[in-house]
């Protein structure tokens, strides 16, 4: 029987939603590592039952958690995170050279084909591979030492790479973001990496247009399509259609372009959802309703989803690793709030229900789609 | 026997219950006490200090006799009631909220 798993990481732990394929019926476990933060789970493509989990403490650092069953057990992996060689420095806030130190792992993401191999974005901004399951983590180390790394600073959340995608057309591309860099693109398995900004433009620092240096807080694509890619970035909602050379703005007529998650439809490459955020001082939705935004047009022409949604009194956000879709013929969506609740949509966007209500803030949400 | 309490986040991951008691051979430093836990429980290795470094992390405290033992150099001998298993040897989260 077909169903969805959704991966859900907090501030006080993880939480494993499962419903069949009408997705009204909810069972809920956890929470997974109560009090640490979870700030991502994600299962391997190839094997549905293996899931990784980044558990992270201010205190007592980071660990790897491994499940081989679904996420019924789960194992600690291995969690030494080394960059190679000499990290060198990134610019500190105050503009000096700060040496780089690994803080928390931000994302995991499996391989396509191979349930041993996973990718790790960090922070500081760096990119680890495990091809043994997660008990042993090399750097990719091209990217953080790419000529422009000294030149990179923190956003407000740190340095950290948050966004992994792997083309599943063409192997050896893949994609990856780091705020407040940028986006970058490798064409031979992170070996060599180079910025992919071209177009984007970002008020808040020097020169507008640098190569490097935007905010860029999340980035989408359609695995039909992998040449389309979509970016949230801190302020504007951007597309590609020549994977990363350039790219236009496609904010069109949302509210606000400022937002955190990006995801595309399963089944219809131009069918893009984001969540306008007031700004970014303001990080709740305008006047307190709370509207995920859905265009069928690849951008430029938006449509607000409200049904289900609170439209008074809402001040939550949703962080850039919070929002996800299943692959069932009606495409699921599914994103989580700063206040604890999950919402889910079967009818891609056009009604919502709340899966859960009151969870610790939410960091991350991902989907399996279960057969 | 050497005692040793861990911080209660600790504990659930290693899944050892109230105090360890520790067997270590040679002269009873910090570092050999820590190194005798981690070599019990592998899953703690980076969660008290870094890996390579063998630094201690910033918001974790060592304490026993009432003392800060935090900024001792880790092969400076423990209190010879530590060493003797008569006081415990405790390893603290510093105290913060949220």
């Amino acid at each position: 029987m077909s169903g969805v798993r959704v991966l859900v990481g907090t501030r006080k732990g993880a939480f494993i939603l499962t419903s069949d394929a009408g997705r009204t019926s909810w069972d809920v476990s956890g929470p997974h590592f109560p009090g640490w933060e979870i700030y991502h789970v994600a299962g391997s493509p190839a094997d549905p039952d293996r899931l990784y989990a980044s558990q992270s403490s201010g205190w007592f650092g980071q660990l790897i958690q491994r499940s081989d069953d679904g996420g019924r057990t789960w194992a600690p992996a291995g969690n030494e995170f080394s960059y190679d060689g000499e990290p060198g420095t990134h610019q500190w806030y105050d503009g000096t050279p700060h040496p780089w130190e690994f803080a928390r792992v931000w994302h995991l993401e499996p391989s396509l084909d191979d349930p041993d191999t996973v990718y790790a974005g960090v922070e500081d901004a760096g990119l680890f591979r495990s091809s043994d399951g997660g008990q042993h983590w090399q750097e990719l180390p091209s990217l953080r030492g790419h000529r422009s790394g000294p030149s990179w600073q923190p956003g407000a959340g740190g340095m950290c790479l948050h966004t992994i995608i792997l083309d599943p057309h063409q192997p050896g591309r893949m994609f990856t973001a780091i705020s407040a860099a940028g986006a970058f693109r490798s064409d031979d398995a992170g070996g060599s990496w180079r910025p992919i900004n071209r177009g984007l433009r970002s008020d808040g620092i020097p020169d507008p247009e640098a190569e490097v240096g935007h905010c860029v807080h999340r980035l989408a694509m359609h695995p039909s399509r992998p040449g389309v890619l979509y970016m949230q970035k801190h302020w504007d909602v951007m597309r590609s259609d020549d994977a990363g050379e350039s790219w236009r703005e496609v904010s069109g007529d949302l509210p606000t372009d400022f937002g955190f998650p990006i995801a595309v439809h399963a089944h219809e490459p131009d069918t893009v959802y984001v969540v306008p955020i007031t700004s970014d001082s303001h990080h709740f939705p305008p006047e307190g309703k709370l509207r995920v935004y859905r265009s069928r047009t690849g951008g430029d022409e938006w449509e607000p989803l409200t049904r289900g949604l609170p439209q008074q009194h809402c001040y939550v956000n949703v962080l850039r690793d919070a929002m996800a879709v299943d692959c069932l013929d009606d495409c699921g969506i599914y994103f989580g709030t700063t206040g604890g609740q999950v919402y889910a949509s079967g009818d891609a966007g056009d009604s919502w229900l709340p899966v859960v209500r009151d969870l610790p803030a939410v960091l991350s949400v991902e989907v399996q789609t279960l057969s | 026997m050497i005692r040793v309490v861990l911080p209660a986040h600790l504990r659930a991951l290693a899944d050892a219950g109230g105090e360890v008691e520790l067997r270590v051979p040679g002269p009873v430093t910090q570092r050999a006490v820590l190194d005798a836990l981690e070599a019990r429980y592998p899953v703690l290795r980076g969660t008290i200090r870094d890996h390579r470094s063998g630094k201690r992390r910033a918001f974790v405290r060592f304490f026993a006799c009432q003392q800060d033992l935090s900024h001792q150099p880790p092969d400076e001998p423990l209190p010879a009631a530590v060493a003797a298993g008569a006081e415990p040897y405790l390893i603290v989260g510093a105290m913060a909220g949220g």
